[in-house]
Formats: C-alpha cells, sequence, structure tokens
C-alpha cells in the first residue's frame, strides 16, 4: 500500500506544501518574535523580592524583574563549577537587579532551588534614572536642601508631586539649552565663518568688522541673561532629593533631577499599568535617547530616517519617471534600449553596499570636497559637504533605488493600452500633451507604487548609510529653527542603523536589546505597511485597466 | 432644438478658425512643447542611464592606479656637494634626505656632514665631525633609517655617534627647514677596543634605552659592546652603562674569508655577520652577555660575490644583492622544531648587473636597487613586483638615498655625479600575485591567504588579499542557499500549482512582504537571539532536517488513512495550512529531543564533543547562522520568481498532460517545471546574487574573521562586511582604500554577471510563453 501512495506522488506534493508551511512559520514567527519581545518591554514588570541561599549557603535578599528565564541541564551547570545535586534539569532566572552604581551589574543568573522566599512588596519602588539604569528599593525620606520633609506613608505623595515640578524645570533645561542657547552658539559659529570669509578675500572693510563686532557682542550678552537662567534652574531643580533603601541595605541618595520616573509596579492596578504603558510608548516614539542610546526614545531616529527618505523622494521620482518614460515612450525601441532594461533591472540587483562605497567615493570625496573648495573656503579645513551627511545619504539612495522606480513606472506604462494613446493624438494632441494628460495620469498609481517599494527599500537600507552619513549619535536634528532651516550637511540617526548601533555596539548590550526589539517592530511596522500599500495600489491598477481593456 | 439651429444666427464660431494668427501662433507654441519636452525627456533619460554607467566607471577609476607602475623623473645632476677645491673629494660615506625631499645630509669620508639643497646640490650648511684629533674614520654605519643616526668607527678604537636633524619653524607663514647635527650619545667618542685598533666593521643599533655596537677590529677581534642609558640631569645626553663582551665563535668559522658586513636589527636581538665568501652567520645576541650563535648558511652560489646587505624596513628581512644582479629577500621561519633558520623567500633577476647598493623604503616593504652598470630598479617585496627600471647613469652607481616618503631618490656613481630623482610610486604593494594568491608574509611559516590590512605599527607588512574574502561570500552564499533554494523552490511550486487560489491570494504577498524586511533586523536577531539557541539547542537543529520531513510523510500517510467524511473538511489545496500545526509540533519535538540527543550521542555536550572528537573548532556565530539567516532573507526572492514562473506555464500544457492519464505529480515533474525550469534557473541566480552582497546580515552574524575554512561551525568575513568594516578607517587614495574599491568592483562584476544571466533567460522564457 505505502509503494503505491509513493507511485502515486502523493507524497512529495505533501513535502512541498511542508515547504510553504515552513516558510509561513518561519514569517509570521519572526514577525511575531519581533512583536512579543519589543511590545513587552514597556509594560511595567513586577518587581520581585527574593531570600536567595548563594552557592556558598550565604541568604542573601535581592530584588529585581524577572527578566528571562531557561532550562539548563544540571551537567552543564556542574561544569560549570556550581554545586546542583540530581540530573533534573533546573531552571535559571536573568533577574534586572538594576542599583547599578551599587552592584557593579544590572543583571545576575539566580538557579530556582537557590530560591527560599519570594515577594512582591507593594512599597516596592522603581525608579528610572538618567544615569545608571534604573534603581529599585523601599523609598526612606524626601529632602529639601539637605532636610527631610517627609517620611513613611506621606514621603511617596510629597516625591510625586515634588517630582512633577523636577520633570517640569527639567523640561525648561532642555528647552533653553537645545533651543535658545543652541541658536546662539550657532549664531556665533556663522559669525567666525563670515570673519574667516573675510580673510580670505583680504577684505579689510572695516564696517564689516565693526558689524561683526557688534553681533558678536549682542549674542554674548544674550548669552550671559540665558546662562543666568540656566544657573537659576539648575538651583531649582537640584533642591529635592530622596533616600531610598536598596535590597543590599544600604541607603542611597537620589537627586530628583536625575528621576525620570518613580513607580511602585507592585501596588499599580491593571489601568494603571496600561496608562503607564501607554506612556512609555509615547516617550519612546518622542523622546530623545539617554545613556549611550540604550534607554529612552528613538526620535532623532525617526526623524532623521523620515528627512533622508523625504529627500531621497523628492530626488528619486523626477528622474525615475522621466527615464521610464524616456525608455518607453521616446527611444526607439530595439535592442539598446532592451539592453538599457537589462542593465536598470540589474542594478536593482547590485549590492547597497557598492553603492555606499560610490557614495563615499564619488558623491562624499570628490563632489563634497569639490564643493567645499569652491563655496565654503572658511571653513576649510572643516569639511562642510566634503564629509557625509544628510544630502549624500539621500542621493546615494536615490541611486540605489531609481532601479525601483523605473522598473514600476516602466510597467504601469506599458498596461496603459495604445488606443488610448492613439485616441488622444487622434484628436490632435501633440505626443507631450498626451503623456502629460492621459498617460501619465494613468501610470500614476505605478509611479506610486515605485515610489512606495522605493520608500521601503530606502528606510530599512543600512549598509550604505554607514558609508556616507548615519552616525550613532547626532548633536542635532537636520531640521531646525536656524537659517537655513534644512541643514543638509548634517549627519543624521537612522533607525536601521539604531538597531545596528545599539544591539552590537553598546556597551550594556542585555539592557539596551528590548529597546532594540522595539526599535526593529516599528522599523517592521513602517515597512510592512508600506509594501502592503503598495501591494493594494498595484492590485487596484490591475483591476483599473481590466475594465479598460475589454 | 430648432432655435439653437437657426441658419445666420451663429456668427462667431466656437473655435477660431484652423489657420487663424491667434490658432497658428497657439500650433506653434504646442509645437515647440512639444520638441523641448521630447528634448528634455531624452536628455533626462539618458542622464539617469549615465548615472548608472557612472557607477562602474567610477569604481573602475579609482581602481585603476593599484595597477599603474611606478614613474622616475630626473630633477637635476651636480657635483658632490663639499667635495670642491681643497677637500679629499671621494666618494660618500652616507646619503640622506628629509622628510620634505627638500634637503639632502651627505656624509663625507673625512667626517664633514654637509647639507644642501636637493633642486641644486648648493651646499647649506657645512659641519664638521667631533673627531679625536689625529683620529680618521675606519668604518660606517648607519642605524634604522627612521631614527637619521649613524655611528663612525674611528681608528683609534673608539666610535662616534651623530644624527642630523631638521628643525622647522614658519617665519613669516613659510616653511623654513633648518638643517643640523646632534650626538645623542654624547659629543665625546664611546671607547670600544680598549687596546686602541681601529674599528674596520661597525653595525649600531640606538634605541629608546639602549644601544648596542658591534665592532671589528683591525685584528681580527669582533666586539659587541652594550650600553644602558640612564637619565641623565645635567646633560642632555644620557649616561651609559656599558657592558662588553668578545664575540669568539667569529674566528672558528673555520673560512679565511673577511667579514665585508655586520647587520644588527632595531630590536637588537640578531646580529648577521656577512662573510666576502657569501657566508653568513646568525647571531642571537637578546642576551647582551651571552650572545649565541643560530645559524650558519651560504647566501650565494659558489663564483658569485655578495655585493649588498640591508635590512628591509621592519628589520626582519634581508635583503641581499649579489654580483650577478640577483635580490633575494631572507628571513627567519620557524621550522617543525621551533628552531628558527634564515630561509631564501623570493628572488628578484630582473637586474643583469652586480647590485651596488639597496636602499628599502622606510615605511613599506620596498626597495630600490642600483647596479653596476648604471640601471635603477624599484622592486616591492611582498608583491615581487618590479615596478620600474631606470638608467641613471652610464657608469656604476656607488650609492643610493631614498626620501623618507618614498617620493624621491638620491644617486651617487662612480664618477662623483649626484642625481636627484621624483618618484612617483603611490602602490608597489598590489600585484595580481598579492591580491589573489598564496603570499610568504614576514614572519609566516609558509606562504598563506590572508587579509589584514592595517595594524598600530609603522613597519607592518600590510596583507591585501582578496582570497579570503571572496571564499567567504561565496562560503556565506553556499549555506543560505541551501536552506533557501529547497525550501523556496518546493513552496513557490506548490503555491503555483496545488494550492487552493484563495490561500495563495495570502500566502503569496505575506512572503513577498518579507523580501522588503530591512536586513538589518535579520542580522540582529541572527546575532543575538539565534546565535545563542543554535548554540544551546545544536542536536535539535540537525534533527529537524530528519524529523520534519519524515513527520510530515507520515502524517500525510495517516490523514490518507482517514475516512473521506473527515479528510473533506478539509478542502483541496489547503494542505499547506493543515500542516502548519503538524510542523510546529514537529519542531518543537526536534528541540525538545535536542538535550536528550546531546546525552545519548554527544556525551551531553555537542560543541565540546565535536572539538574533541571531529577536531572542528566551533564559533558561536558561524556559517549555520549566517546559512539560516540570510537564507530567509533570500527565500522571498527566490519564492516569488520561481512562483510566478511556475504559474504562468500556459494551462493547456497540464490540462494536456492531466487528460492522457498523467497524474499531478507526474504533469508537475514531467511538464510544469519542465517548463519553468528557466525560470526557477534565475530565480536561484537572482537569489545568489541577493545572498553575494548581503552586508548586514554577515556583519553581525559572523565573527568577521578572515579565514579560508568551509566548516559550517566556523565564521567567515565577506566582501560586502568588509567594506563596511573598513571603509569608514581608510585614508582616501591609499591603497587599502583603493583595495576597498576593488572589493566593491568585484560585488559589482558578480552580482552584475548572475543578474543578467537570469534577466536573459527570463526574457527568453517570457517569449517562449507567448509562443506557447
Amino acid at each position: 500500500m505505502i509503494r503505491e501512495w509513493f507511485k502515486s506522488g502523493n507524497p512529495w506534493i505533501w513535502l512541498t506544501a511542508s515547504a510553504v508551511s515552513v516558510s509561513l512559520i518561519l514569517v509570521f514567527g519572526l514577525l511575531l518574535l519581533i512583536a512579543a519581545r519589543g511590545l513587552g518591554h514597556f509594560w511595567p514588570a513586577t518587581v520581585w523580592e527574593y531570600d536567595y541561599k548563594n552557592q556558598d549557603n550565604s541568604v542573601v535578599r535581592l530584588v529585581g524583574e524577572v527578566h528571562d528565564e531557561e532550562a539548563v541541564s544540571a551537567q552543564r551547570l556542574r561544569e560549570a563549577g556550581l554545586a546542583i545535586e540530581g540530573d533534573e534539569d533546573v531552571t535559571r532566572y536573568l533577574l534586572k537587579t538594576g542599583n547599578r552604581d551599587v552592584l557593579g551589574q544590572d543583571f545576575r543568573w539566580i538557579l530556582e532551588p537557590g530560591i527560599q522566599d519570594m515577594r512582591k512588596p507593594e512599597t516596592l519602588l522603581a525608579i528610572e534614572r538618567r544615569e545608571w539604569g534604573n534603581l529599585y528599593g523601599y523609598l526612606n525620606t524626601v529632602q529639601e536642601n539637605q532636610q527631610t520633609v517627609a517620611v513613611g506613608k506621606g514621603a511617596w505623595e510629597s516625591l510625586q508631586q515634588r517630582l512633577q515640578r523636577a520633570t517640569a524645570l527639567f523640561a525648561q533645561i532642555r528647552a533653553l539649552e537645545k533651543g535658545e542657547i543652541g541658536s546662539i552658539n550657532y549664531g556665533l559659529e556663522r559669525l567666525r565663518l563670515r570673519e574667516r570669509g573675510l580673510e580670505l578675500e583680504n577684505n579689510t572693510d572695516p564696517a564689516e568688522r565693526e558689524s561683526i563686532k557688534q553681533e558678536r557682542a549682542a549674542l554674548n550678552a544674550e548669552y550671559e541673561g540665558l546662562q543666568k537662567q540656566l544657573t537659576d534652574l539648575y538651583q531649582n531643580i537640584n533642591r529635592d532629593q530622596i533616600m531610598v533603601t536598596v535590597s543590599s541595605g544600604e541607603t542611597v541618595m537620589v537627586p530628583l533631577a536625575k528621576i525620570v520616573h518613580a513607580y511602585r509596579p507592585n501596588a499599580m492596578s491593571l489601568l494603571d499599568k496600561l496608562g503607564f504603558y501607554m506612556a512609555k510608548v509615547w516617550e519612546f516614539v518622542s523622546d530623545e535617547p539617554r545613556e549611550a542610546n540604550t534607554e529612552g526614545g528613538i526620535f532623532p531616529a525617526i526623524f532623521g530616517t523620515v528627512m533622508m527618505v523625504i529627500i531621497m523622494s523628492i530626488m528619486v521620482v523626477p528622474f525615475g519617471v522621466v527615464a521610464a518614460v524616456y525608455l518607453r515612450e521616446y527611444a526607439k525601441q530595439g535592442p539598446l534600449t532592451q539592453l538599457i532594461r537589462i542593465a536598470v533591472n540589474n542594478l536593482a540587483g547590485v549590492p547597497s553596499i557598492v553603492y555606499g562605497v560610490f557614495g563615499l567615493g564619488f558623491f562624499v570625496y570628490f563632489l563634497g570636497g569639490n564643493l567645499d573648495q569652491l563655496f565654503f573656503p572658511e571653513a576649510l579645513p572643516t569639511p562642510t559637504f566634503g564629509t557625509p551627511g544628510l544630502m549624500w545619504a539621500s542621493l546615494t539612495l536615490a541611486l540605489l533605488t531609481v532601479p525601483v522606480v523605473i522598473v514600476a513606472t516602466e510597467e504601469g506604462l506599458s498596461r496603459i493600452p495604445k488606443s488610448v494613446r492613439e485616441g488622444s493624438l487622434a484628436l490632435g494632441a501633440t505626443k507631450a500633451e498626451t503623456l502629460w494628460r492621459t498617460v501619465l495620469p494613468m501610470a500614476s498609481p505605478a509611479i506610486m507604487t515605485g515610489l512606495i517599494l522605493a520608500i521601503a527599500r530606502a528606510a530599512g537600507e543600512v549598509a550604505p548609510l554607514m558609508l556616507v552619513g548615519v552616525v550613532k549619535l547626532a548633536p542635532s536634528l537636520p531640521l531646525d529653527g536656524n537659517m537655513p532651516f534644512l541643514h543638509l550637511d548634517r549627519k543624521f540617526m537612522h533607525l536601521g542603523f539604531h538597531i545596528y548601533d545599539v544591539g552590537f555596539q553598546s556597551p550594556n548590550v542585555e539592557a539596551a536589546r528590548p529597546l532594540v526589539y522595539a526599535t526593529a517592530l516599528l522599523l517592521v511596522l513602517v515597512i510592512v505597511a508600506l509594501n502592503l500599500t503598495a501591494i493594494a495600489i498595484r492590485n487596484r491598477l490591475r483591476e483599473k485597466y481590466r475594465t479598460l481593456e475589454n | 432644438m430648432s432655435d439653437s439651429t437657426t441658419p445666420n444666427s451663429s456668427p462667431t464660431p466656437i473655435l477660431p478658425a484652423t489657420d487663424s494668427a491667434e490658432n497658428q501662433r497657439r500650433r506653434r507654441w504646442r509645437m515647440l512643447k512639444d520638441r523641448l519636452a521630447s528634448y528634455g525627456v531624452a536628455m533626462g533619460g539618458m542622464s539617469v542611464i549615465i548615472a548608472i554607467v557612472l557607477i562602474f566607471f567610477y569604481l573602475l577609476f579609482v581602481v585603476l592606479p593599484l595597477f599603474g607602475s611606478a614613474e622616475m623623473e630626473r630633477v637635476a645632476d651636480y657635483e658632490l656637494p663639499g667635495s670642491g677645491a681643497g677637500y679629499d673629494s671621494g666618494p660618500s660615506l652616507h646619503l640622506a634626505m628629509e622628510e620634505q625631499a627638500e634637503i639632502g645630509f651627505r656624509l663625507t669620508n673625512d667626517a664633514r656632514a654637509v647639507f644642501f639643497d636637493l633642486q641644486n646640490g648648493k651646499p647649506i650648511n657645512e659641519y664638521a665631525l667631533a673627531l679625536p684629533v689625529g683620529t680618521e674614520v675606519s668604518s660606517f654605519m648607519a642605524s634604522e633609517p627612521t631614527t637619521a643616526r649613524f655611528a663612525l668607527g674611528l681608528s683609534n678604537g673608539a666610535a662616534l655617534v651623530a644624527r642630523h636633524i631638521y628643525n622647522v619653524s614658519y617665519p613669516d607663514d613659510k616653511r623654513l627647514i633648518t638643517p643640523g647635527i646632534e650626538y645623542p650619545l654624547g659629543e665625546e667618542p664611546l671607547e670600544i677596543d680598549e687596546n686602541g685598533a681601529a674599528l674596520t666593521q661597525i653595525a649600531f643599533q640606538d634605541g629608546e634605552e639602549e644601544a648596542t655596537i658591534v665592532a671589528q677590529t683591525a685584528d681580527g677581534r669582533l666586539l659587541l659592546t652594550h650600553f644602558i642609558k640612564e637619565e641623565s640631569f645635567t646633560d642632555d645626553a644620557p649616561e651609559l652603562e656599558r657592558e662588553q663582551v668578545l664575540l669568539s665563535f667569529a674566528e672558528q668559522q673555520g673560512t679565511q674569508a673577511e667579514i665585508v658586513q655586520l647587520l644588527l636589527d632595531k630590536e637588537q636581538f640578531n646580529l648577521y655577520i656577512i662573510y666576502a665568501d657569501g657566508g653568513l652567520v646568525h647571531v642571537d645576541v637578546s642576551d647582551k652577555s651571552e650572545p649565541r650563535q643560530v645559524q650558519q648558511l651560504r647566501l650565494v652560489d659558489v663564483g658569485l660575490r655578495v655585493t649588498s646587505v640591508q635590512f628591509l624596513t621592519g628589520d626582519i628581512s634581508l635583503l641581499v644583492g649579489d654580483s650577478s644582479g640577483r635580490v633575494v629577500q631572507w628571513f627567519s621561519v620557524r621550522d617543525e622544531r621551533g628552531n628558527q633558520t634564515l630561509q631564501p623567500i623570493r628572488e628578484f633577476t630582473e637586474q643583469s648587473h652586480a647590485i651596488s647598493d639597496l636602499a628599502p623604503e622606510f615605511a613599506r616593504k620596498g626597495f630600490v636597487a642600483a647596479d653596476e652598470n648604471g640601471l635603477i630598479a624599484i622592486y616591492h617585496s611582498t608583491a615581487q613586483r618590479l615596478l620600474l627600471t631606470q638608467r641613471s647613469s652610464d657608469v656604476a652607481i656607488n650609492m643610493l638615498a631614498i626620501a623618507p616618503r618614498a617620493n624621491a631618490l638620491l644617486v651617487e656613481d662612480a664618477k662623483g655625479q649626484l642625481s636627484f630623482w621624483r618618484v612617483d610610486n603611490e602602490h608597489p604593494e598590489i600585484s595580481w600575485s598579492s591580491l589573489w594568491g598564496k603570499v610568504w608574509y614576514e614572519s609566516y611559516e609558509e606562504p598563506v591567504y590572508a587579509w589584514q590590512s592595517s595594524s598600530a605599527s609603522d613597519d607592518f607588512e600590510p596583507k591585501l588579499s582578496i582570497t579570503p574574502l571572496v571564499y567567504g561570500t561565496i562560503k556565506a552564499a553556499f549555506y543560505a542557499m541551501l536552506l533557501a533554494v529547497p525550501l523556496a523552490i518546493c513552496g513557490a511550486i506548490y503555491t503555483a500549482y496545488f494550492m487552493a487560489p484563495k490561500m495563495r491570494q495570502i500566502v503569496k504577498p505575506s512572503i513577498e512582504t518579507m523580501e522588503a524586511l530591512p536586513t538589518v533586523i535579520l542580522g540582529f536577531l541572527a546575532g543575538l537571539w539565534l546565535a545563542p539557541l543554535l548554540e544551546a539547542n545544536l542536536p535539535g537543529i540537525f534533527s529537524l532536517l530528519i524529523v520534519v520531513p519524515v513527520g510530515v510523510l507520515l502524517f500525510a500517510f495517516l490523514w490518507q488513512q482517514l475516512p473521506a467524511r473527515i479528510r473533506h473538511f478539509i478542502p483541496e489545496g489547503w494542505d499547506a495550512a493543515l500542516l502548519l500545526p503538524v510542523v510546529l509540533v514537529l519542531g518543537a519535538v526536534s528541540f525538545g529531543m535536542s538535550e536528550s540527543l546531546e546525552a545519548m550521542f554527544f556525551d551531553g555536550d555537542m560543541r565540546h564533543w565535536l572539538s574533541s572528537e571531529l577536531g572542528v573548532s566551533f564559533d558561536q556565530r558561524n556559517a549555520l547562522v549566517v546559512g539560516l539567516a540570510m537564507g530567509f532573507a533570500v527565500i522571498p526572492t527566490i519564492f516569488s520568481i520561481t512562483e510566478d514562473a511556475v504559474f504562468s506555464v500556459p494551462k493547456h500544457l497540464s490540462f494536456g498532460s492531466l487528460a492522457l492519464g498523467a497524474t499531478p505529480w507526474q504533469t508537475l515533474v514531467r511538464v510544469v517545471i519542465l517548463t519553468a525550469s528557466p525560470g526557477i534557473f534565475s530565480a536561484v541566480m537572482i537569489g545568489m546574487g541577493r545572498a553575494v552582497g548581503e552586508t548586514m546580515i554577515v556583519l553581525m552574524a559572523t565573527g568577521n574573521t578572515p579565514i579560508m575554512d568551509f566548516s559550517i561551525f566556523e565564521g567567515m568575513r565577506t566582501l560586502s562586511a568588509n567594506i563596511a568594516v573598513e571603509m569608514p578607517e581608510a585614508e582616501v587614495d591609499s591603497t587599502h582604500y583603493r583595495v576597498l574599491f576593488l572589493a566593491a568592483l568585484v560585488l559589482f562584476a558578480f552580482t552584475f554577471v548572475f543578474n543578467t544571466l537570469a534577466e536573459v533567460v527570463r526574457q527568453r522564457l517570457r517569449t517562449k510563453y507567448s509562443s506557447l
């Protein structure tokens, strides 16, 4: 019977079916994995308190979130030098103990058998700090200028109130530093360049010099004023601090100025947690990164990615469409156009890193270097455009994605029935008019598809950007309130590079990992959404012309 | 109706007459616009296409200078400076140039240091070295050239150490170089021979903390004198602690030949004694109180003489020029028993007259050789390449000096003429053999393929063989294709041929969407999630390969045995959906078995077992991880194209086959796949192209070590990852930079060939279908 079954060929069909299943499992498993890990990051996890028996039989108190767990064979643990009895698998937990400044590390593994007792005390406080990561402990007292103002029950309320005030002050300080002081510094730098420019031109016009001098004096005066404000703000924000007892029994002083959030996860209701979760997600997409990108938000990376994609789109659409129109409508169809078509198709398959190398060599060093010589001699030897930056990154990606737009547009053009063109020509329209009024509007969904695919590709591309303009931490956004507002020469941050950098180059990978998953999730969502849109447009387009053909 | 068409009631027509002036103008304007549009489009289109072609040519343009040869240009000829009337005008003891190649330095045999303008030979400064009264120079040796120091052996058994220095200042914003002479070990000559015999040969090196002078006296003794420097608070020159041994074995040589040269390396560890008959004795002097003879050998065949010996920069290799015009590079190689033996590594036989002088470059492993026929040749040792031969003089050349930046040469001939040459030699270290072949690098035991482009030390020998990178690229692509090809092609065939249309509408876009998944995410997951997972469950992964197919077949067989009533719950073409939970369960089973398999067959630890039983080393980030992650990345590409090819096989072909009684499987294998095979081929090619060029996955999921090993448990470094890692640090227009461009060009060519092949095949297929 089995032989007959094999002869019918059915088993092979089932095997091919299983290939589809495996592929689907891989695809959806991957998405689920990223989603689960990325979304879980923001949830306020329960903080446990353990009485834990160490290998040397001393019992210590540990506090932390369970970050990971795994089953390990007893033998392997014994090989690692741990005294474990029996042959059963042992569960071990990766505990995020925080308190890096006290303990020296954020994470430690604990073994299930060593746990003597575990509790989740409601009063346990989790503090997210601007430096040194999380802190877990019990709130002792709240102090104002080193004087205790609240103890015990009242301390928690007092902390919340004072924290609000500190957060507001912190926002003011940041606005001042980034905004006004930032633009004064920018102005001073411009003045310095202007002065240097005059020197280079051998221009000794005293009026010019005088005006520079005056402007500089004005800026400096303004700066003094702001500096005074800033000092006051700093004095204010440093008023309060809290004393916290941590698991090892030590008491730690935490200034409120260094606290981002303080919460009691074990006392939170589901609704509280949900609220906290949403706030954290919002912070993630709208805030700036902290602690070498391992904490805080990714707003500059989102912003940089979007800016780059927009500039790229502005460049890629006209050129891609014109090239496609030329190939399909104007060029004489023959072996040459066929050859060009193959070449364009091939370019879509050329490794992106090759474009990066080209961008670095041609755009940055050759074009940028010459632009600097011509237009920005006053800034030399500091390069303006002769260094990787937003413009070159966008241009490189435009080159990388132009084949996508050409191919998609050409496909759209080829789907438009000849009769439509001939109808327009027969009514007396010129070729250009036919193109502009009839053909291109009909092909616009195809152009859109091409653009969306190009954007999806550009948003996810990292390798070439590493060479032509992406950095791990950009001091300022490429778009701000200082003339000329859009700074094409600046370096920028990028979601994909952020993943690479934080996941592989950061000193504390374990702590940063959830954040990377969250970033990856965001990037995947954006790209999947873009692609689904493109597919939807493509399908609608096909439907539309099917009716037209009949 | 009738109102509107009353005759004579419409004197003004809706449109102006066809050839009214206004209309003609309008038509001309439209024609102009049309013409402009067509020019504009043609120009735009062409410019985009040119931009695309530019990529290739720009890469080529950057790469080409690598293969260019060197050029030399004679700047000036002049008499030896400082050799005018009233002076002893013998040949120079030493020639050198300062960093900018503006000022030359010549040491005459009556111990005068002459600095001169290289452009015209006019003396700038002249210093008589501080020799004790009544002594003469009896021997001379320069130390490692970057230190600019030299030692003079004197006729009274003492030695004087000096250096030529160049102070750079900028009065009035113009560079001014002031040359001078300094005595780093004190102005007083150092006593070497207590008996006061003249020093006939001398070798000298001066380091931060110690200096060593080896000298032969007129009566044949060989003295090694070692000075340890101590900080002196009163004087610029340090206080020296002196220690001396007599090298006695030199006499036991057995040969009557005299010593012609002594060479001491800059570490002051190795001494080479060269005899007139071509013999060499290698002495280990790392312990200064107890020198030890390491080896004794002959440098040249009987009948030939050694005419010049110099260290290559780094002082590891010896360059030996002989009377037949041959230059041989020697260095110590460790043999199986751990002994260091000097071996001839490579030879340069381009010249046919006795080599009169050799000048190694300061920073690269290149050197210049001059012969007695007046010819100069520029070589590079690692690349085993002759870059240029040039006649400098029609008589023998006495001496050569090379500028510190290797951009100028100073040549002294037997007639007392100096020639100053500009040299343009940017990329001597690249040749076909050094890029692609095995190269015997200094201190290596044998020729190897190696990539190591930079290091902290200055006299580092760059190892720029891109063979290991190409090998790594192919390895990564191979393992990726191993996973992707069967899965994607089988899946695509099922999707196109057997799957229910409803399900296909979901499956196809979801797999295709994955094509756009940023590879940085896959790389991150592969490196940080998959690699540790695989390491912990190695047997589980390999058992998947057996468990899943067998399990699926078993399930399918049992399913077929079920009563038709139950089977018909699942409509035809939804088998893949039915299999989803099955595959999941089988996967879980494999991973669950991992531990027990490991305990049963691999002593509880497969990693350990691999290295101890099979001798296979295991990296956590290995080819298996890359294969899985990159395989995943190319599945959508191959799947999508294969699916299209299979799906567009004309339906009447398969209907015909089925009607003739073939089973669906027979129809698929004999008719459909056969027809679609060119399409499948092109899918594989395009997938391959993608795998070859993928950067982020290999960058993140391998250790990026450039090894040549096909083991699935070890990593690799690919061309693309190498570019990503090294490009930001490569200095513009340096050799390293251009070699990275070459790597990009190779990648470009690689993928271009694959893709063109695929595209041509696909076009053919399309015409074939349309004719069917």
